[in-house]
């Protein structure tokens, strides 16, 4: 019962989180609602048992990915967004669009709910050190790639992000 | 015991809201977060599996996730930052040329 209420009560924050995303005009309003999005996310992770990748959740997500959001926001100092032409359009096409898709999805999943069972929780199945072995050694070589990944994502960014200014676009790749 | 469904409608909803935010936002920033908002919605599907079929490998699955999300919001903050310079504007609508 209690992890109901728990479930219930992040999920709301969850989806009101999403929903302020969409209603505020101002970019960093949304970014700081995102992040409320992702916290209670890693709330729900730690109803699941998933401790491991609740800590990520909040370092990797929360911490890294929206300190960086928020820092270009600053950046470019972002205004308000203006409503145009074409976003009026997107409006009146996408919400019914978006909403049809979500009522398909919903259709199918009670459709097949006597197939879903109840998730236990509590059995810590996401603990470290079972995650540690399971990506040391089965996923050892994905593990590897993702190195690389992160490697070419560094310096594409330093490539990108530095000005281009007296053709000091080839020399500037030597250094990053 | 919470049902799957609960799990599966919750991330439905994010991923719905993100797709709408994608569709009908016109700051980049603003659509670059809607993609986030999706990939969580996701990862959140990731986790309720992997905690229902007792599998861990859902669990590393939503890892990978993450490293690439980290990856691609680099980049793709870089991207931003570079279409910023060169347009002095970030509505999507004016910015309708991959031509600098």
């Amino acid at each position: 019962m209690l992890h109901l209420i728990l479930f219930l009560f992040f999920g709301a924050i969850c989806v009101a989180g999403a929903v302020n995303l969409l209603a505020q005009s101002h970019p960093i309003n949304s970014a700081l609602s995102l992040i409320v999005v992702m916290g209670s996310l890693a709330a729900e992770y730690l109803l699941l048992g998933a401790e491991f990748l609740a800590a990520v959740q909040v370092i990797v997500y929360a911490g890294a990915i929206m300190v960086l959001f928020v820092i270009t926001i600053m950046l470019l100092n972002a205004g308000k967004e203006e409503r145009t032409q074409g976003s009026r359009v997107a409006i009146v096409l996408g919400i019914p669009g978006v909403l049809i898709g979500a009522v398909l999805v919903a259709w199918t999943l009670v459709g097949r709910s006597s197939t879903t069972q109840s998730v236990s929780i509590g059995a810590l199945w996401g603990a470290p050190k079972d995650i540690a072995r399971l990506l040391f050694r089965d996923f050892l070589l994905p593990f590897e790639v993702t190195s690389v990944l992160i490697l070419i994502a560094i310096m594409g960014a330093v490539v990108l992000a530095s000005r281009p200014e007296g053709g000091a676009r080839g020399p500037r790749k030597d250094e990053g | 015991m919470i049902p799957l469904s609960y799990y599966l409608v919750l991330s439905g909803i994010l991923f719905v809201c993100g797709v709408l935010g994608f569709l009908i936002k016109r700051n980049i920033i603003t659509i670059f977060m809607s993609i986030e908002l999706m990939l969580n919605g996701v990862n959140l599907s990731f986790v309720a599996f992997a905690a229902h079929w007792h599998a861990l490998s859902g669990q590393v699955f939503v890892f990978f996730v993450m490293v690439v999300a980290a990856a691609e919001a680099a980049v793709g903050l870089a991207i931003i930052i570079a279409v910023y310079r060169t347009r002095e504007t970030l509505n999507v609508d004016q910015v309708n040329l991959l031509k600098l």
